[in-house]
């Protein structure tokens, strides 16, 4: 039964040549507009007046939130998570960073500050306007996660073969879609995540605009629906899992330009 | 109080007067807005109602719009005048089930141009219509849409 | 419901000034079903108003067909650094925004 409908869902993915990496897109004239004439800035400014409003038991600000660089340091702190904190004793990307903030800082419950973290196109979320206001001074810097501690290490090895792992009713890895260059789902290119060639593009422009759906979408967002696709168990927000796979990408996308946020179709 | 909570409060509270004396019709229709253009189902009728029937084709718009529209939720179109005295420019969406996207009218001060983004139902022609020199004149272009997959 | 943020950026180009304006606004075509899978009625902005020093330049008629979350770009003659743009929007609904920047 599996094997059926895994060669089922296998035939749906064109069996057409790949593009020849000189050849532009067709969509690269669409999406050069549409990135210019997207409302992405409405979301940084939303980020803004989050990371300075006075929330929770504590009243008190994100500011004084260390994303990597320094307490309250923004410049660079996208482009530097994934990483390890000490204070938290784990690897945590951007999302899981604030919502460990907003419970040790703001003093928040997490089931309050977690409670609608992916929004839609008439509002988005805390998490979501936070992201696209913290991406946007990372902008122009090089991707570079944390890669030297063990515990980074460690989530990468995770992450790797979480990519590779098949499970759920259709026996789906990350890489069944991701797995093999030049691959396509209808119209959408499926790039190869293991591949820093095609991985450093894509990291390079999350968290990004939704054109399709008019919201603005995180990483933590695409893992969520990513295994939604592939029929597993939904992942808890910032899990060990979810980390752990943005660690993975991340690393493969190292040392690309970051050049969000962005839009995607 | 901001202000577009004063004007709203200015307009409700004249309004109201202007009701109460059986004078004014909704707020909505306060500004100009062509309830006939936009109302119509076919672009001949659009046109029709725009005043812009036989509008000649002229090489003086241009329109700037992708080939292909991965989404036709959004697909930005970026449209110009170079016709002298351009007073306004409309923009159609030939298969759309309201044709009529948007008039732009322009008062001195404001330079024949506008960029947007407008939602494309199909592939189809747009269909561009300026106001020029007490004439009107018109230009097209068509956008692909495809349906694209389940990422990004 | 108090309407979504608004922004508008004025700049400089050669020989105009570029007026850019995002809103916030879901602008339903009155054809989509919403999640108990009734039509949403439609709601849309049918006006905007482009102001410069407190004079219109731009009246704009509108169709549920523009995107939602319009983003519009307009061109303005001369314009100098420190004048005020003013853009209001008038939806279906009577419902209205706006917002100010000086030309920066």
């Amino acid at each position: 039964m599996h094997r059926i409908n895994l060669l089922g869902a296998a035939l749906v993915f064109a069996a057409a040549p790949a593009l020849a990496q000189a050849q532009k897109s067709p969509y690269a004239d669409y999406q050069r507009m549409a990135a210019e004439n997207a409302p992405i800035e409405l979301y940084e400014l939303g980020g803004e007046e989050l990371w300075k409003k006075k929330q929770g038991p504590r009243n008190v600000s994100l500011e004084g939130c260390d994303l990597g660089q320094g307490p309250g340091v923004l410049k660079g702190a996208y482009a530097g998570l994934p990483r390890y904190f000490a204070d938290a004793g784990r690897v945590m990307d951007l999302e899981t960073r604030l919502l460990y903030c907003m419970t040790t800082l703001q003093g928040r419950s997490r089931e309050e500050a977690a409670k609608r973290v992916f929004g839609n196109a008439d509002r988005a979320s805390e998490m979501e306007h936070l992201s696209a206001y913290i991406a946007r001074q990372s902008n122009g810097m090089k991707i570079a996660p944390g890669s030297s501690h063990p515990k980074e290490r460690e989530a990468y090895e995770l992450g790797r073969s979480l990519f590779f792992h098949r499970a759920g009713p259709w026996d789906f890895s990350c890489a069944t879609c991701h797995g093999e260059a030049g691959k396509r789902i209808r119209m959408s290119d499926l790039p190869k995540l293991n591949d820093p060639k095609y991985a450093a593009p894509l990291m390079a422009t999350w968290p990004a605009y939704r054109v399709s759906t008019s919201s603005f979408v995180t990483l933590q967002w695409r893992m969520n629906d990513c295994y939604r696709q592939m029929r597993m168990p939904e992942p808890l927000y910032g899990s060990d899992t979810t980390v752990a796979l943005i660690t993975f990408m991340t690393v493969t996308a190292a040392g690309e330009t970051y050049r969000g946020p962005a839009i995607k179709r | 109080m901001n202000s577009a909570r004063r004007i709203l409060l200015q307009r409700a509270s004249l309004l109201a007067a202007g009701l109460a004396a059986g004078l004014l019709r909704p707020l909505a229709s306060l500004a100009a807005w062509n309830k006939d253009a936009f109302g119509a189902k076919a672009s001949a009728d659009a046109l029709k109602a725009l005043g812009a029937t036989g509008a000649a084709p002229s090489a003086g718009i241009a329109i700037e719009a992708p080939d292909i529209a991965e989404n036709g939720a959004v697909v930005p179109i970026e449209v110009s005048s170079n016709l002298p005295g351009t007073t306004a420019i409309a923009v159609l969406v030939e298969k759309n089930p309201f044709p009529l996207a948007g008039k732009f009218n322009f008062a001195e001060g404001a330079l024949p141009y506008v960029k947007l983004n407008v939602k494309l139902g199909e592939t189809s022609e747009v269909r561009v219509i300026a106001w020029a020199g007490g004439k009107t004149f018109a230009a097209s272009k068509e956008v692909k849409v495809t349906i694209g997959g389940c990422g990004g | 419901m108090a309407a979504g943020p608004m922004k508008t950026r004025a700049t400089q180009g050669a020989g105009f000034t570029e007026v850019r304006v995002l809103m916030t606004h879901p602008m339903e075509t009155g054809l989509r079903k919403g999640p108990d899978g009734k039509l949403v009625p439609l709601h849309f902005i049918q006006n905007v108003t482009v102001k410069l020093n407190g004079k219109v330049v731009l009246e704009s008629e509108l169709s549920q067909a523009v995107s939602r979350n319009p983003v519009f770009t307009f061109r303005l003659k001369g314009g100098a650094k420190g004048d005020k743009i003013e853009i209001s929007w008038l939806d279906n609904k009577g419902e209205t925004n706006s917002t100010e920047a000086a030309v920066a």
